[in-house]
């Protein structure tokens, strides 16, 4: 991961900032209008009840739904408003500086685990067969998965399939990380070591947003807790105040409801 | 009933000709022209541009909704007379092949449609346009879906081919006729060409098996 290791040091830069960003699906808004910074080598998690737009928030930022309104700009380098109809070189340029986690993995399943993880390096970044190989290999160790390089995914657990998603993603070298409930869909056997996978990002600090349903895992390893409902941001601050003792009583209702499902 | 083996055999070497020269090369080159014709059709199908749809939708309509022996007949004894001759080879890999492009467009488009969305998605993620994502990701999976039903089509395809006996192509069929029509023997004959073609597409449904496991690979069973 040597050359993919983002630079220490440097936390004040924000490397995501969102500005208005507004969404409808026909006449339903979905996002209001949502603002989010995130610097660099912080975690923030994005959390709320289902349907207020967490999902949504990703998938506009990855590109992959265009927002009606608002700017994002991502590195200092990319900044999109989309007050007009972005062009497909912007959507890419977006993309090109994140990399999504899939709550379902969406792994190819007709390649191998090494050939899912260059697909982009090697078809779309241009960079050598073997180069990209041998950067698969050792991120693929260091999930564990070194051994798995030649299997098919239906040939893995969940667990695995989702680390070899986060390998997936760092292999594009993003500058930003997007998770949308990388452990919802594993048993709870599995959890955790995807949740390890996702700390060690942390501590060696990758820029990340996470949605998740996992608070313990929010509390440890965020910077700051968004949670989000209605398609606005209801609340948001260091983790120990959203989640232990929050302002809001929406909050409060969604973490006590988390925490005590019954 | 006694059978005359003596014609089996001297009219054995005529229709292994037609089927060699005739069916199995004029199959062949209707089916590879006749999928092309139909992936483009099924893209088409699913442009976003409704008359390029619309254009795709009534293709697929048209050669449906007509007899194959239309179509042929239309090309072959009908064109003329709109002064376009198109001789009988020719004439027969046209009709066969716009046939496949009709039925193969929606076996193609209902296995590009089978392929999740999430493959598009993840394709766009790790940014690949749509072209990319379509070449690397949809297709290949949605090629492994559409080996059965194609495999039919192929399969109808080779006993179709008799109907070009009706425009003169020497074939399998055509060749049985003529044995038949000087030995006035048709029920050997006719028995004989039926073997024939039912040996060929054994040979093909166990082509279809082994293109099922080598695409299969990857799916769990
Ligand atoms: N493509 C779409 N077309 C129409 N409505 C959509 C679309 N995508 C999302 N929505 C709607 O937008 C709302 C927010 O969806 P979103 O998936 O962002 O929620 P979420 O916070 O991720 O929920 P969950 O926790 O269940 O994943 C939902 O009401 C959903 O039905
Ligand atoms: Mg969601």
């Amino acid at each position: 991961m040597s050359h993919t290791e983002p630079a220490a040091g440097a936390t004040d830069a924000p490397v995501l900032e969102v500005r208005g960003l507004r969404k409808s699906f026909g006449d339903h808004t979905v996002l209001k209008s949502i603002d989010l910074t995130v610097r660099r080598g912080q975690v923030v998690a994005l959390i709320g009840p289902s349907g207020s737009g967490k999902t949504t928030v990703l998938r506009c930022l990855n590109g992959l739904e265009v927002p009606d309104a608002g700017t994002v700009e991502v590195a200092g380098e990319v900044r999109v408003d989309f007050a007009a109809a972005p062009s497909r070189g912007q959507l890419a340029a977006l993309r090109d500086r994140s990399a999504m986690v899939f709550q379902h993995y969406n792994l190819f399943p007709h390649r191998t685990v090494l050939e899912n993880i260059i697909e982009g390096p090697v078809q779309v970044q241009r960079r050598r067969r073997a180069e990209a190989e041998a950067e698969a290999l050792s991120l693929l160790g260091r999930v564990g998965l070194a051994d798995k390089r030649d299997s098919y995914p239906f040939e893995l657990s969940g667990g695995q399939q989702q680390r070899v998603g986060i390998v997936r993603a760092l292999a594009l070298r993003p500058q930003l990380l997007l998770f949308d409930e990388p452990t919802s869909a594993l048993d709870p056997e599995l959890v955790g070591d995807v949740l390890t996978v996702i700390k060690e990002l942390a501590d060696e600090g990758w820029t990340m947003l996470i949605v998740t349903h996992e608070l313990a895992f929010a509390r440890q390893v965020a910077n700051e807790v968004i949670f989000m409902d209605g398609g606005v941001v209801v609340e948001r601050g260091h983790p120990d105040t959203v989640l232990r003792a929050p302002r809001q009583e929406r909050t409060k209702q969604f973490v006590d409801r988390l925490l005590n499902p019954f | 009933m006694s059978v005359n083996w003596d014609l089996v055999w001297s009219s054995l070497g005529p229709m292994l000709i037609g089927a060699i020269q005739g069916t199995i090369p004029l199959a062949l080159a209707s089916f590879v022209l006749g999928l092309v014709l139909a992936l483009a059709v099924a893209l088409m199908r699913l442009s976003r541009y409704r008359v390029v749809a619309a254009i795709a939708r009534a293709y697929v309509s048209i050669i449906r909704g007509t007899p194959l022996l239309v179509q042929l007949f239309v090309i072959f004894y009908g064109l003329p007379s709109i002064g376009v001759t198109i001789s009988p080879w020719p004439s027969a890999i046209i009709a066969f092949s716009l046939n496949v492009g009709g039925y193969a467009a929606e076996v193609i488009r209902a296995a590009i449609l089978s392929v999740p969305k999430g493959q598009w998605e993840a394709g766009h993620t790790i940014g690949m346009s749509r072209r990319q994502t379509l070449v690397r990701v949809i297709l290949p999976q949605a090629a492994r879906v559409s080996v059965p039903p194609l495999s039919n089509t192929f399969i109808s395809l080779v006993k179709d081919t008799s109907l070009a006996s009706l425009i003169l192509v020497t074939e399998l069929f055509r060749q049985a006729q003529q044995v038949a029509a000087f030995s006035q023997e048709f029920m050997l004959l006719y028995l004989e060409a039926a073997v024939i073609y039912w040996i060929i597409c054994l040979v093909l449904s166990s082509g279809q098996s082994l293109l099922e496991k080598r695409l299969g690979r990857y799916v769990a069973h």
